[in-house]
């Protein structure tokens, strides 16, 4: 194992992202905050409570998971697509690393990131809205499993990619409906029986529903099989990493 | 002296279906400075990402200190720094940060003081706060090196590390470079200033189309094929060549006003002095005369010409 490159890559993402601490915490805070003014409190007073939890508080843990996902992604693709952009990639690639090694340093590195941000969007949701967590160690959990799934996630995006275009597109077509369509604002239970069924090939329905049941203990889907799913996505995109860097696609000619 | 690179066989078809190198054997010996020349697109690059584990070969292999390239990967790499052709670098960070991350990425823990070394044995210490993107080009390359040196390694590649490097510079850096392999470094260098080679080198390899034309110590090369030419700036012009003179095997040029005379420099007897003589005896005069050497890049010339 080489333990110094691990810690080295991840410092060295770590540091890039204190230098824009601001912008990096500040926009996603801000637009969570925007969020809970217009659903919660504007709209959310008129919406009936969701099994008990009123409007407001329902849909915070969809809010920390829509920002989870959209900053693990980022922040995981970004970090491996950019030194392939501009060509510093060489030196990883010609450094003693294994591909276990490389993956834990950036993966590692976007997902605390964004875990750190979504406990900071937490923070702020306790402002507007009366929060309860029944669960925390769960909650935590689910957190971070969900941090890495979605860092491992981009970090295959950000291999894939051939152009900034590209490392946008995807979070832009596939993430972000993914999660608006993934019961981040509602209960799955208000879709007519057709679109709850649908709803189910969506891994983000299994990552909200899970997470909800930690803050109030009601969920769509069991809990069980929510983390089956997780775990199962979590397998998927490890093995195309492996099969990336086994194949050597688009790392090395 | 005993190989510490072994490379047999390798050859190398890009996905494009470009062959870019033909079965290439070639042993490195420890502790030299071996030259890679060759026109531009010959493969030097290629060769050296080769060894370094950024391009997969087609076929054959290669052994860094006994250890395979591709199933001991680990501890290959970790003996081999590389300096690459392309000017590419973290632009927004620190000299000091991007340095000592490379340290880490090779398996070493922090060693400032390692650093501090090389930052000044490299001019860059009073730029280590300073972000990279503020540097100049061959400031920029200087940090590559850095950044190349930063875990010891026991094998240095250069690819083209004098281009775009001022003179005062590429003097500095030919200083450490003799002083890294003083202290036990192997130094594989490519480079089109082939004065560099002729200067720096202890073995040139002569790469072309992808294949490895010639490989030599450079003083056996030199000697080999290095020819002196004594040119003869003639006062009357001639139309041939006396047959008392023709022993000397003389070239009349510029419409007989010149007359060649070719020598080895380095063999016992250059015969100038006999062809004097009989120059004076056949009554031929000379207003100045001049003479030259055959350097390495006319040999490197020739030799890429005549593999055309
Ligand atoms: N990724 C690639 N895909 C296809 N062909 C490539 C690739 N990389 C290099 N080549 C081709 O392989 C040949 C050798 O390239 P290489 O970079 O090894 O040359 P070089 O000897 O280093 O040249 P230079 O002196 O210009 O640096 C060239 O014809 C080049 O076009
Ligand atoms: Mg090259």
């Amino acid at each position: 194992m080489n333990l110094p490159a691990v810690i080295a890559i991840y410092k060295f993402e770590m540091a890039r992202w204190t230098r824009t601490l601001l912008q990096s915490l500040v926009s996603p805070v801000i637009a969570t905050s925007l969020y809970f003014v217009v659903f919660g409190a504007a709209i959310g007073s008129r919406i009936t409570e969701i099994d008990g939890v009123p409007y407001g508080a329902f849909i915070v843990p969809g809010l920390i998971m829509l920002n989870l996902l959209t900053q693990s992604v980022a922040n995981a693709s970004f970090g491996i697509y950019f030194p392939r952009f501009t060509g510093t990639i060489y030196e990883q690639l010609s450094a003693p690393l294994s591909p276990v090694e490389i993956v834990t340093g950036y993966v590692g590195a976007a997902a605390t990131k964004s875990t750190i941000l979504a406990l900071i969007i937490l923070a702020t949701a306790t402002l507007f809205v009366d929060l309860r967590i029944d669960h925390p160690a769960w909650m935590v959990f689910f957190l971070v499993l969900t941090a890495i799934t979605f860092s491992v996630l981009g970090f295959v995006l950000g291999l894939w990619a051939e152009s900034f275009e590209q490392l946008q597109l995807v979070p832009l077509l596939v993430i972000t409906p993914l999660t608006f369509l993934g019961g981040t604002f509602y209960s799955l239970d208000v879709l007519p029986e057709f679109w709850q069924k649908v709803s189910l090939l969506n891994p983000v329905v299994y990552l909200v529903s899970a997470f909800r049941w930690s803050f109030y203990g009601t969920s769509d889907v069991s809990v069980q099989v929510s983390l089956a799913m997780i775990g199962l996505f979590l397998v998927l995109c490890l093995a195309a990493v492996w099969w990336v860097f086994k194949t050597g696609y688009r790392l090395k000619s | 002296m005993s190989q510490i690179i072994s490379i047999q066989g390798i050859s190398k078809t890009y996905k494009s279906g470009f062959q870019a190198l033909k079965n290439i054997d070639l042993d490195i010996e420890k502790g030299e400075i071996f030259a890679l020349l060759g026109p531009n697109g010959a493969g030097k690059t290629t060769l050296i990402s080769i060894i370094c584990g950024i391009v997969t070969p087609s076929s054959g292999t290669v052994t860094v200190g006994g250890h395979d390239i591709i199933t001991d990967y680990r501890a290959t790499r970790a003996m081999i720094g590389l300096v690459p052709q392309e000017l590419t670098a973290e632009m927004f960070e620190t000299v000091w940060a991007t340095v000592s991350h490379s340290r880490g990425l090779f398996g070493k823990w922090p060693n400032p003081s390692h650093i501090e070394k090389v930052l000044k044995d490299l001019a860059l210490w009073d730029k280590k706060d300073s972000k990279l993107m503020t540097l100049s080009g061959g400031m920029k390359r200087r940090v590559l090196i850095a950044k190349a040196l930063s875990h010891e390694p026991q094998v240095l590649f250069l690819d083209e590390p004098t281009a775009g490097v001022d003179v005062e510079l590429r003097n500095e850096m030919w200083e450490l470079v003799k002083h890294l392999r003083d202290s036990g470094v192997t130094i594989i260098l490519t480079t089109h200033y082939i004065q560099e080679a002729e200067d720096m080198a202890d073995r040139i390899g002569v790469i072309n189309k992808g294949e490895l034309v010639l490989v030599e110590d450079k003083c056996e090369l030199m000697h080999k094929l290095g020819r002196k030419q004594l040119t003869l700036e003639l006062h009357d012009p001639i139309e041939t060549i006396p047959v008392s003179l023709e022993q000397h095997q003389l070239i009349i040029a510029k419409d007989g006003n010149e007359l060649i005379y070719t020598y080895d420099s380095q063999g016992e007897r250059t015969g100038i002095t006999h062809l004097l003589t009989d120059l004076a005896e056949a009554g031929i005069r000379f207003k100045d005369l001049d003479t030259s050497q055959s350097s390495l890049e006319e040999i490197f010339v020739d030799l890429v010409r005549r593999d055309q």
